[in-house]
């Protein structure tokens, strides 16, 4: 499968005309997602911005490969993707931490699923607990941990299988407005720290621009298309409060039924 | 973040409550035997079941053995019939839960069984395998199973959706998600099951015992009524209802240990 434009940086992710509905009771189709064509280039930190029921979780999963479209197709580093795989990380809103297994436990386990030694998983596992920060708590269970924290270990999970995209949704949906924030800074310190290719979906409309190299606006209703597109390129790191930033805000804002 | 221990002392009035309840529920027992409100044939007084529960523990007659032989013959049915039901039931349940072949073959079978008292095989397992140990333990068995299949499969059904799916996205096999996800998934209902069939067994056994057996703590309530005695009756009531409720307190402590690291 060739993508056009041979030009760097090089291409990541291409989704190609994705479409895809859903049935509901038997008979009734909600059209989810509709002509989406995205390109994702590497190590490029992509936000889509939408209110609820828009379709950007569903277009985030069916890149992850846990839907399948109806039509149109997704490939990754040029090959198609057909379902899900440890090349493509994935963090949730509700955590979805192992609640039977400690810090460690929880970040070494897409290690130990693939049979990979004890010592070098354990190795591999602590450097990414520390990178998020949670050096101290290794052996701590999830219902020991705050909110913020619990997502700091999803988000060394997904590290630690050295995929070649994360793919986060609406991480930080559940967390408290204060530490959303601190932990949309540690995002960006963690990004900066370990570059990886990443697609941030978010409905909160100052952490996309805090966090994006560009935002995809989605409709503000089904189904999802993008609307618009904005490169940010403002120096990190970014102030939430900085002039240009709440000037671009405003110009998005005017774009969308979304207010937040 | 250390957390610490806080102790929580419980007011004295309330450790002592629970002594003032059976302390006047023995005293009232005693009073309506003894004043005659309810004729001593009908019921033994608290102290005479004392006296007779220090006596049985050497004397065989009148029932043909002594108490801790009677205790000992239930707590070996019950513990073989209990241990067999868990062995066969939580892995059934588990795989019931996970394996839809399996779920296909042995729901129709097991939902058939199910509503059928275990008390009613008692005639067959007379036939099949007299009076003795084998057949309680069959009928223990079938009362202990269902409650271990039934939560094993649950406990499976109720893994989290998108844990399955997290762990497809690191590449794990049927096998390994089974293992490692469901399994520990459903380690809370089955500490549920283990409690709920000790409890099924337990009953079931005296049951078992009340029509088929020749010692046993069944059979001493038995032979209290056949020889008209109140006393040994209510004796066996009691020793029923304290050990059954040690074998509880048993696994509680059991489940408590094992399931230290997960609270949710």
């Amino acid at each position: 499968m060739t993508t056009a434009g041979t030009a760097c940086p090089p291409l990541k992710i291409h989704c190609e005309d994705i479409s895809k509905t859903f049935i509901q009771k038997g008979h009734i189709g909600v059209p989810v997602v509709r002509d989406i064509n995205l390109d994702v280039e590497e190590n490029e930190f992509l936000v889509v911005l939408g209110p609820g029921q828009c379709g950007k979780s569903t277009l985030l999963r069916i890149i992850a490969g846990l839907e399948t479209p109806d039509t149109g197709y997704v490939t990754l580093d040029g090959d198609p993707v057909t379902g899900p795989g440890p090349d493509r990380g994935l963090v949730f809103q509700g955590y979805m931490l192992f609640a039977w297994e400690t810090v460690m436990g929880n970040v070494e386990m897409g290690l130990k699923l693939r049979g990979i030694p004890k010592k070098e998983r354990q190795a591999i596992a602590r450097h990414y607990i520390k990178l998020v920060g949670l050096e101290d708590f290794e052996k701590h269970y999830p219902h020991q941990l705050s909110g913020g924290m619990k997502q700091r270990v999803g988000i060394a999970r997904a590290y630690a299988n050295s995929p070649k995209v994360m793919l986060l949704d609406e991480p930080f949906g559940q967390l408290d407005a204060q530490t959303r924030m601190y932990m949309q800074h540690e995002t960006a310190r963690i990004w900066e720290h370990e570059k990886r290719t990443v697609i941030f979906v978010t409905n909160n409309i100052d952490e996309a621009l805090f966090l994006a190299d560009r935002i995809i606006l989605m409709e503000g209703k089904l189904p999802g298309r993008i609307k618009k597109e904005y490169v940010i390129d403002f120096p990190r790191p970014r102030d939430h409060a900085h002039k240009s930033i709440l000037e671009l805000r405003a110009v998005i804002t005017a774009e969308t039924e979304l207010v937040l | 973040m250390a957390y610490e221990e806080i102790a929580v002392n419980k007011p004295l009035i309330l450790k002592i409550l629970p002594f003032v309840s059976v302390g006047a529920f023995l005293l009232l027992w005693e009073w309506i035997v003894v004043s005659g409100t309810v004729p001593s044939v009908l019921l033994a007084p608290p102290s005479q079941v004392f006296t007779l529960f220090i006596n049985k523990l050497s004397e065989p007659n009148p029932d043909g053995a002594v108490l801790a032989v009677h205790a000992w013959t239930s707590l070996q049915e019950a513990f073989l019939g209990y241990g067999l039901s868990l062995l066969v039931g939580i892995p059934l349940g588990l795989a019931m839960g996970w394996f839809k072949v399996v779920e296909g073959l042995a729901r129709p079978i097991f939902e058939l069984i199910r509503p059928i008292p275990p008390i009613a095989w008692i005639p067959l397992t007379v036939f099949w395998f007299g009076i003795g140990l084998t057949g309680k333990v069959f009928i223990i068995w079938i009362a202990g199973i269902v409650p271990c299949v039934i939560n094993a499969y649950v406990g499976v059904r109720m893994t989290q959706p998108a844990l399955i799916q997290m762990a497809r996205t690191y590449g794990a096999t049927d096998w390994q998600i089974f293992c490692q996800l469901c399994i520990p998934s459903a380690l809370p209902m089955i500490f549920g099951a283990l409690q709920i069939a000790l409890a099924y067994c337990w009953t079931n056994l005296v049951g078992a015992e009340l029509l088929a057996a020749d010692t046993g703590l069944g059979y001493l309530i038995t032979m209290g009524g056949r020889l008209g005695r109140p006393d040994i009756v209510v004796l066996g009531m009691i020793s029923v209802g304290i050990s059954g409720a040690i074998l509880g307190f048993i696994i509680d402590c059991i489940e408590k240990k094992l399931l230290a690291g997960i609270r949710r």
